[in-house]
Protein backbone atom coordinates (compact mmCIF):
# COMPACT_ATOMS: atom_id res chain seq x y z
CA UNK A 1 0.00 0.00 0.00
CA UNK A 2 1.25 3.31 -0.86
CA UNK A 3 1.70 6.18 1.43
CA UNK A 4 -1.15 8.25 -0.04
CA UNK A 5 -3.60 5.21 -0.09
CA UNK A 6 -2.65 4.78 3.59
CA UNK A 7 -3.48 8.48 4.38
CA UNK A 8 -6.96 8.35 2.41
CA UNK A 9 -7.99 4.81 4.52
CA UNK A 10 -6.87 6.47 7.84
CA UNK A 11 -9.39 9.52 6.69
CA UNK A 12 -11.63 7.87 5.88
CA UNK A 13 -11.68 5.90 9.45
CA UNK A 14 -11.29 8.81 11.36
CA UNK A 15 -14.60 10.26 9.35
CA UNK A 16 -16.59 7.19 10.42
CA UNK A 17 -15.90 7.77 13.69
CA UNK A 18 -16.70 11.02 14.09
CA UNK A 19 -19.48 10.39 12.02
CA UNK A 20 -20.36 7.68 15.25
CA UNK A 21 -20.19 4.69 13.21
CA UNK A 22 -18.92 1.15 14.56
CA UNK A 23 -15.73 0.05 13.85
CA UNK A 24 -16.09 -3.80 13.75
CA UNK A 25 -13.30 -6.63 14.25
CA UNK A 26 -13.17 -7.14 10.71
CA UNK A 27 -13.27 -3.60 9.06
CA UNK A 28 -9.75 -2.11 8.10
CA UNK A 29 -7.97 -0.05 11.09
CA UNK A 30 -4.96 1.52 11.52
CA UNK A 31 -2.26 -0.46 13.15
CA UNK A 32 -2.34 2.48 16.01
CA UNK A 33 -5.98 2.19 16.72
CA UNK A 34 -5.66 -1.96 16.94
CA UNK A 35 -2.64 -1.40 19.16
CA UNK A 36 -4.41 1.07 21.06
CA UNK A 37 -7.22 -0.79 21.92
CA UNK A 38 -5.45 -4.20 22.41
CA UNK A 39 -3.69 -2.11 25.39
CA UNK A 40 -6.97 -0.30 26.94
CA UNK A 41 -9.25 -3.15 26.57
CA UNK A 42 -6.64 -5.70 28.11
CA UNK A 43 -5.59 -3.62 31.04
CA UNK A 44 -9.26 -3.05 31.83
CA UNK A 45 -9.79 -7.18 31.80
CA UNK A 46 -6.89 -7.57 33.91
CA UNK A 47 -8.27 -4.67 36.38
CA UNK A 48 -11.51 -7.08 36.71
CA UNK A 49 -9.52 -10.30 37.47
CA UNK A 50 -6.96 -9.23 39.43
CA UNK A 51 -10.13 -7.07 41.13
CA UNK A 52 -11.46 -9.96 42.21
CA UNK A 53 -8.69 -10.99 44.75
CA UNK A 54 -8.90 -8.16 47.49
CA UNK A 55 -12.95 -8.75 47.72
CA UNK A 56 -11.98 -12.73 47.46
CA UNK A 57 -9.97 -12.20 50.73
CA UNK A 58 -13.24 -11.76 52.83
CA UNK A 59 -16.14 -14.36 50.89
CA UNK A 60 -15.12 -16.71 53.46
CA UNK A 61 -15.42 -14.93 56.33
CA UNK A 62 -18.66 -12.54 55.84
CA UNK A 63 -20.59 -11.68 58.16
CA UNK A 64 -23.84 -13.45 57.31
CA UNK A 65 -25.13 -15.60 55.02
CA UNK A 66 -26.57 -12.40 52.94
CA UNK A 67 -23.37 -10.64 52.80
CA UNK A 68 -21.98 -13.94 51.61
CA UNK A 69 -23.96 -14.55 49.02
CA UNK A 70 -24.11 -10.80 47.87
CA UNK A 71 -20.22 -10.60 47.85
CA UNK A 72 -19.63 -13.87 45.93
CA UNK A 73 -21.96 -12.83 43.13
CA UNK A 74 -20.27 -9.79 42.89
CA UNK A 75 -16.88 -11.25 42.52
CA UNK A 76 -18.53 -14.11 39.97
CA UNK A 77 -19.40 -10.69 37.73
CA UNK A 78 -15.92 -9.49 38.05
CA UNK A 79 -14.98 -12.35 36.36
CA UNK A 80 -17.67 -12.47 33.91
CA UNK A 81 -16.44 -8.94 33.06
CA UNK A 82 -12.66 -9.96 32.72
CA UNK A 83 -13.99 -12.59 30.47
CA UNK A 84 -16.51 -10.33 28.48
CA UNK A 85 -13.19 -7.88 28.14
CA UNK A 86 -10.80 -10.47 27.25
CA UNK A 87 -12.91 -11.97 24.44
CA UNK A 88 -13.41 -8.74 22.98
CA UNK A 89 -9.86 -8.03 23.17
CA UNK A 90 -8.77 -11.34 21.22
CA UNK A 91 -10.91 -9.55 18.45
CA UNK A 92 -8.35 -7.30 18.08
CA UNK A 93 -6.11 -10.61 17.03
CA UNK A 94 -4.41 -11.17 19.86
CA UNK A 95 -5.17 -14.65 22.15
CA UNK A 96 -5.63 -15.29 25.24
CA UNK A 97 -2.47 -16.64 26.44
CA UNK A 98 -0.40 -13.95 24.77
CA UNK A 99 -2.97 -11.50 27.35
CA UNK A 100 -2.24 -13.65 29.86
CA UNK A 101 1.05 -13.69 29.45
CA UNK A 102 1.47 -10.07 29.38
CA UNK A 103 -0.26 -9.81 32.80
CA UNK A 104 1.58 -12.46 34.05
CA UNK A 105 5.17 -11.02 33.14
CA UNK A 106 4.50 -7.60 34.44
CA UNK A 107 4.32 -6.29 30.70
CA UNK A 108 0.65 -5.07 30.85
CA UNK A 109 -0.69 -2.96 33.43
CA UNK A 110 -3.91 -3.19 35.99
CA UNK A 111 -5.98 -1.05 38.00
CA UNK A 112 -3.05 0.34 40.88
CA UNK A 113 -6.47 -0.06 43.29
CA UNK A 114 -6.05 -3.55 43.78
CA UNK A 115 -2.56 -3.27 44.79
CA UNK A 116 -3.77 -2.04 48.31
CA UNK A 117 -5.12 -4.57 51.18
CA UNK A 118 -8.39 -5.20 52.27
CA UNK A 119 -7.45 -5.54 55.84
CA UNK A 120 -11.32 -5.34 57.55
CA UNK A 121 -15.13 -5.95 56.60
CA UNK A 122 -15.65 -2.78 56.41
CA UNK A 123 -13.26 -2.63 53.06
CA UNK A 124 -15.75 -4.60 51.34
CA UNK A 125 -18.31 -1.63 51.97
CA UNK A 126 -15.70 1.20 50.51
CA UNK A 127 -14.62 -1.14 47.82
CA UNK A 128 -18.11 -1.55 46.54
CA UNK A 129 -18.73 2.16 46.83
CA UNK A 130 -16.14 3.60 46.24
CA UNK A 131 -13.97 1.69 43.89
CA UNK A 132 -16.64 0.29 42.21
CA UNK A 133 -18.37 4.19 42.20
CA UNK A 134 -15.33 5.28 40.42
CA UNK A 135 -15.48 2.21 37.73
CA UNK A 136 -18.82 3.70 36.78
CA UNK A 137 -17.68 6.72 36.11
CA UNK A 138 -15.00 5.68 34.17
CA UNK A 139 -17.05 2.68 32.27
CA UNK A 140 -20.39 4.68 31.16
CA UNK A 141 -19.03 6.54 28.61
CA UNK A 142 -17.30 3.57 27.50
CA UNK A 143 -20.73 2.44 26.08
CA UNK A 144 -20.64 4.64 23.46
CA UNK A 145 -17.15 3.89 22.39
CA UNK A 146 -16.34 3.45 18.43
CA UNK A 147 -14.98 -0.27 18.70
CA UNK A 148 -18.24 -2.57 18.64
CA UNK A 149 -17.00 -5.65 20.76
CA UNK A 150 -15.53 -3.39 23.44
CA UNK A 151 -19.00 -1.11 23.56
CA UNK A 152 -21.33 -4.11 23.81
CA UNK A 153 -18.80 -5.35 26.77
CA UNK A 154 -19.11 -2.45 28.27
CA UNK A 155 -23.02 -1.61 27.91
CA UNK A 156 -23.13 -5.60 29.97
CA UNK A 157 -20.77 -4.10 32.24
CA UNK A 158 -22.22 -1.21 33.32
CA UNK A 159 -25.95 -3.14 34.11
CA UNK A 160 -24.31 -5.14 36.68
CA UNK A 161 -22.28 -2.48 38.14
CA UNK A 162 -24.54 -0.68 39.87
CA UNK A 163 -25.71 -3.59 42.13
CA UNK A 164 -22.28 -3.78 43.32
CA UNK A 165 -21.97 -0.29 44.48
CA UNK A 166 -24.96 -0.49 45.83
CA UNK A 167 -24.03 -3.21 48.02
CA UNK A 168 -20.94 -1.90 49.12
CA UNK A 169 -23.17 1.49 49.95
CA UNK A 170 -25.53 -0.58 52.40
CA UNK A 171 -22.27 -2.21 54.21
CA UNK A 172 -21.34 0.90 54.91
CA UNK A 173 -24.62 2.06 56.23
CA UNK A 174 -25.54 -0.82 58.48
CA UNK A 175 -21.91 -0.08 59.87
CA UNK A 176 -22.24 3.00 60.12
CA UNK A 177 -25.57 2.80 62.17
CA UNK A 178 -24.01 0.58 64.33
CA UNK A 179 -21.89 0.90 67.07
CA UNK A 180 -19.20 3.36 67.56
CA UNK A 181 -16.58 0.69 66.77
CA UNK A 182 -18.48 -0.33 63.87
CA UNK A 183 -19.03 3.38 62.70
CA UNK A 184 -14.82 3.53 63.08
CA UNK A 185 -14.09 0.70 61.20
CA UNK A 186 -16.34 2.26 58.25
CA UNK A 187 -14.28 5.65 58.74
CA UNK A 188 -10.76 3.77 58.72
CA UNK A 189 -11.75 1.87 55.59
CA UNK A 190 -13.02 5.07 53.88
CA UNK A 191 -9.64 6.97 55.19
CA UNK A 192 -7.83 4.21 53.39
CA UNK A 193 -9.90 4.02 50.67
CA UNK A 194 -10.42 7.59 49.33
CA UNK A 195 -6.96 8.49 47.99
CA UNK A 196 -6.37 5.73 45.94
CA UNK A 197 -10.19 5.99 44.37
CA UNK A 198 -8.91 9.33 43.39
CA UNK A 199 -5.95 8.18 41.76
CA UNK A 200 -7.96 5.32 40.52
CA UNK A 201 -9.34 7.96 38.08
CA UNK A 202 -5.78 8.28 36.51
CA UNK A 203 -2.82 10.69 36.14
CA UNK A 204 -4.12 14.33 35.93
CA UNK A 205 -4.85 15.53 32.22
CA UNK A 206 -1.36 17.78 32.38
CA UNK A 207 0.12 14.17 32.59
CA UNK A 208 -2.03 12.16 30.81
CA UNK A 209 -0.59 11.29 27.22
CA UNK A 210 -3.09 9.35 25.56
CA UNK A 211 -5.80 11.68 25.96
CA UNK A 212 -5.72 13.25 22.81
CA UNK A 213 -5.70 10.55 20.34
CA UNK A 214 -8.39 8.49 23.12
CA UNK A 215 -10.88 11.50 22.52
CA UNK A 216 -10.75 11.38 18.62
CA UNK A 217 -11.59 7.67 18.82
CA UNK A 218 -13.99 7.77 22.15
CA UNK A 219 -12.22 5.69 24.01
CA UNK A 220 -12.69 8.32 26.79
CA UNK A 221 -15.27 11.08 26.55
CA UNK A 222 -14.25 12.94 29.28
CA UNK A 223 -10.76 14.06 30.94
CA UNK A 224 -9.36 12.40 33.78
CA UNK A 225 -10.16 15.22 35.96
CA UNK A 226 -13.33 16.13 34.87
CA UNK A 227 -14.40 12.23 35.44
CA UNK A 228 -12.40 13.03 38.83
CA UNK A 229 -14.05 16.04 40.05
CA UNK A 230 -17.88 14.09 38.67
CA UNK A 231 -16.66 11.61 41.26
CA UNK A 232 -16.07 13.59 44.33
CA UNK A 233 -18.90 16.12 43.59
CA UNK A 234 -20.99 13.12 43.66
CA UNK A 235 -19.57 11.07 46.66
CA UNK A 236 -19.50 13.26 48.84
CA UNK A 237 -22.94 14.19 49.74
CA UNK A 238 -23.13 9.70 50.38
CA UNK A 239 -20.32 10.29 52.81
CA UNK A 240 -22.30 13.26 54.93
CA UNK A 241 -25.71 10.35 54.75
CA UNK A 242 -23.15 8.19 56.06
CA UNK A 243 -22.03 10.79 58.78
CA UNK A 244 -18.51 9.96 57.78
CA UNK A 245 -15.74 12.44 57.14
CA UNK A 246 -13.66 12.16 54.07
CA UNK A 247 -9.78 12.37 54.98
CA UNK A 248 -9.17 16.02 53.42
CA UNK A 249 -9.22 18.71 55.14
CA UNK A 250 -8.94 21.08 51.61
CA UNK A 251 -12.22 19.80 50.76
CA UNK A 252 -14.74 22.15 50.42
CA UNK A 253 -17.89 22.89 48.58
CA UNK A 254 -17.18 25.97 45.78
CA UNK A 255 -20.22 28.18 45.47
CA UNK A 256 -18.52 29.71 42.50
CA UNK A 257 -17.64 26.78 40.21
CA UNK A 258 -20.55 24.36 41.44
CA UNK A 259 -17.94 21.90 42.45
CA UNK A 260 -15.91 20.36 45.50
CA UNK A 261 -12.52 21.94 45.45
CA UNK A 262 -10.07 19.14 46.69
CA UNK A 263 -6.70 18.64 48.25
CA UNK A 264 -3.64 17.69 46.66
CA UNK A 265 -3.14 14.13 45.60
CA UNK A 266 -0.10 12.26 46.25
CA UNK A 267 1.31 11.39 42.91
CA UNK A 268 4.30 10.23 44.14
CA UNK A 269 2.68 7.23 45.88
CA UNK A 270 0.25 6.69 42.27
CA UNK A 271 3.26 6.15 40.45
CA UNK A 272 5.02 4.07 43.21
CA UNK A 273 2.45 1.30 42.98
CA UNK A 274 1.74 1.48 39.18
CA UNK A 275 5.73 0.83 39.16
CA UNK A 276 5.39 -2.49 41.12
CA UNK A 277 6.43 -0.87 45.12
CA UNK A 278 2.32 -0.98 46.21
CA UNK A 279 1.32 -2.97 49.57
CA UNK A 280 0.23 -6.03 47.37
CA UNK A 281 1.34 -6.03 44.01
CA UNK A 282 3.80 -8.78 44.50
CA UNK A 283 0.85 -10.72 46.14
CA UNK A 284 -1.51 -10.31 43.36
CA UNK A 285 0.74 -11.72 40.67
CA UNK A 286 1.72 -14.58 42.77
CA UNK A 287 -2.08 -15.07 43.10
CA UNK A 288 -2.51 -14.91 39.21
CA UNK A 289 0.66 -16.66 38.28
CA UNK A 290 -0.32 -19.56 40.80
CA UNK A 291 -3.71 -20.24 39.69
CA UNK A 292 -2.28 -19.95 36.20
CA UNK A 293 -0.01 -22.44 37.18
CA UNK A 294 -1.46 -25.04 39.21
CA UNK A 295 -4.44 -24.86 36.78
CA UNK A 296 -2.29 -25.96 34.04
CA UNK A 297 -2.75 -29.23 34.37
CA UNK A 298 -6.73 -29.21 34.45
CA UNK A 299 -7.09 -27.29 31.27
CA UNK A 300 -4.30 -30.32 29.75
CA UNK A 301 -7.20 -32.86 31.20
CA UNK A 302 -10.06 -31.42 30.31
CA UNK A 303 -8.41 -31.42 26.31
CA UNK A 304 -7.37 -34.20 26.05
CA UNK A 305 -10.88 -35.46 27.49
CA UNK A 306 -12.25 -33.65 25.14
CA UNK A 307 -10.47 -35.34 22.25
CA UNK A 308 -11.21 -38.43 23.49
CA UNK A 309 -14.75 -38.16 22.84
CA UNK A 310 -13.82 -36.77 19.89
CA UNK A 311 -12.29 -39.87 18.29
CA UNK A 312 -14.85 -42.32 20.02
CA UNK A 313 -17.28 -40.41 18.44
CA UNK A 314 -15.50 -40.59 14.85
CA UNK A 315 -15.41 -43.97 14.88
CA UNK A 316 -18.77 -44.64 16.47
CA UNK A 317 -19.78 -43.01 13.24
CA UNK A 318 -17.74 -45.51 10.72
CA UNK B 1 1.31 -31.17 26.66
CA UNK B 2 -0.27 -27.33 26.13
CA UNK B 3 -2.65 -27.55 23.59
CA UNK B 4 -5.13 -24.33 24.70
CA UNK B 5 -8.43 -24.27 24.91
CA UNK B 6 -10.48 -23.21 21.11
CA UNK B 7 -12.41 -20.58 21.19
CA UNK B 8 -16.53 -20.71 21.37
CA UNK B 9 -19.40 -18.22 20.03
CA UNK B 10 -21.95 -18.07 22.15
CA UNK B 11 -25.80 -17.14 20.89
CA UNK B 12 -28.55 -16.92 23.29
CA UNK B 13 -32.29 -16.42 23.15
CA UNK B 14 -33.45 -14.01 25.22
CA UNK B 15 -37.01 -15.81 25.38
CA UNK B 16 -39.58 -17.86 23.71
CA UNK B 17 -40.76 -16.17 20.63
CA UNK B 18 -37.41 -13.95 20.22
CA UNK B 19 -34.40 -15.56 17.96
CA UNK B 20 -31.23 -16.38 19.50
CA UNK B 21 -28.51 -13.09 19.30
CA UNK B 22 -24.76 -13.00 19.34
CA UNK B 23 -24.27 -12.36 23.07
CA UNK B 24 -19.64 -12.90 22.76
CA UNK B 25 -17.36 -15.92 23.43
CA UNK B 26 -15.36 -17.71 25.50
CA UNK B 27 -12.86 -20.64 25.77
CA UNK B 28 -13.62 -24.16 26.54
CA UNK B 29 -12.33 -27.43 25.62
CA UNK B 30 -15.29 -28.92 24.09
CA UNK B 31 -18.72 -28.15 23.22
CA UNK B 32 -20.74 -29.39 26.49
CA UNK B 33 -17.95 -26.89 28.52
CA UNK B 34 -18.95 -24.01 26.33
CA UNK B 35 -22.38 -24.63 26.93
CA UNK B 36 -22.10 -24.67 30.91
CA UNK B 37 -19.21 -21.50 30.76
CA UNK B 38 -21.82 -19.88 28.74
CA UNK B 39 -24.44 -20.50 31.13
CA UNK B 40 -22.05 -18.97 33.66
CA UNK B 41 -20.64 -16.09 31.79
CA UNK B 42 -23.66 -14.77 30.29
CA UNK B 43 -26.89 -15.83 31.99
CA UNK B 44 -26.09 -15.13 35.78
CA UNK B 45 -29.26 -12.74 35.65
CA UNK B 46 -32.05 -14.61 33.68
CA UNK B 47 -31.05 -13.23 30.23
CA UNK B 48 -31.39 -16.92 28.70
CA UNK B 49 -33.87 -19.47 28.06
CA UNK B 50 -31.65 -21.05 25.37
CA UNK B 51 -28.03 -21.40 24.27
CA UNK B 52 -26.62 -21.97 21.28
CA UNK B 53 -22.21 -22.54 21.31
CA UNK B 54 -20.55 -22.96 17.88
CA UNK B 55 -16.64 -23.03 17.58
CA UNK B 56 -15.28 -19.92 16.00
CA UNK B 57 -13.40 -21.32 13.69
CA UNK B 58 -16.49 -23.28 12.32
CA UNK B 59 -18.06 -19.77 11.35
CA UNK B 60 -17.28 -17.98 7.59
CA UNK B 61 -17.55 -14.65 7.56
CA UNK B 62 -17.80 -11.97 4.89
CA UNK B 63 -15.12 -9.33 4.24
CA UNK B 64 -15.77 -6.16 4.65
CA UNK B 65 -13.76 -5.15 2.04
CA UNK B 66 -16.42 -6.85 -0.59
CA UNK B 67 -18.87 -4.99 1.10
CA UNK B 68 -19.16 -3.16 -2.19
CA UNK B 69 -20.20 -5.81 -4.31
CA UNK B 70 -21.89 -8.09 -1.96
CA UNK B 71 -24.59 -4.99 -0.51
CA UNK B 72 -24.31 -2.10 -2.94
CA UNK B 73 -26.37 -3.77 -5.77
CA UNK B 74 -29.17 -3.45 -3.17
CA UNK B 75 -29.13 0.01 -2.71
CA UNK B 76 -30.64 1.00 -6.38
CA UNK B 77 -33.10 -1.34 -6.46
CA UNK B 78 -35.54 0.99 -4.64
CA UNK B 79 -38.80 -0.91 -6.37
CA UNK B 80 -38.34 -3.54 -3.77
CA UNK B 81 -39.90 -1.15 -1.06
CA UNK B 82 -43.37 -0.10 -1.28
CA UNK B 83 -42.75 3.68 -1.55
CA UNK B 84 -42.15 2.99 -5.11
CA UNK B 85 -45.25 2.84 -6.32
CA UNK B 86 -47.06 6.05 -6.76
CA UNK B 87 -51.56 5.39 -5.77
CA UNK B 88 -54.00 7.98 -5.66
CA UNK B 89 -54.77 9.33 -1.84
CA UNK B 90 -58.10 8.08 -2.05
CA UNK B 91 -56.56 4.62 -1.87
CA UNK B 92 -57.05 3.11 1.77
CA UNK B 93 -55.55 0.42 3.28
CA UNK B 94 -52.86 -0.14 1.05
FE1 LIG C 1 -16.39 -4.99 37.06
FE1 LIG D 1 -17.85 -4.14 39.99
Amino acid sequence: MSEAQLKNLEEIFEQRIANDEKIEPKDWMPEKYRKTHIRQISQHAHSEIVGMLPEGNWITRAPSLRRKVALLAKVQDEAGHGLYLYSACETLGISREELYEQLHSGKAKYSSIFNYPTVSWADMGAVGWLVDGAAIINQVPLCNTSYGPYARAMIRVCKEESFHQRQGFEIMMKLCNGAPEQKEMAQDALNRWWWPSLMMLGPTDAESVHTEQSMKWKLKRKTNDELRQQFIDQTVPQADILGLTIPDPDLKWNEETGHYDFGEIDWDEFWQVVKGHGPCNKERMNARVGAWEEGTWVRDAAMSYAEKKKVRKISKAV
Amino acid sequence: MEKNWPLWEIFVRSKNGLEHRHFGSLHAADAEMALENARDVYTRRSEGVSIWVVESKDITASNPENNGELFEPAHDKVYRHPTFYTLPDEIKHM
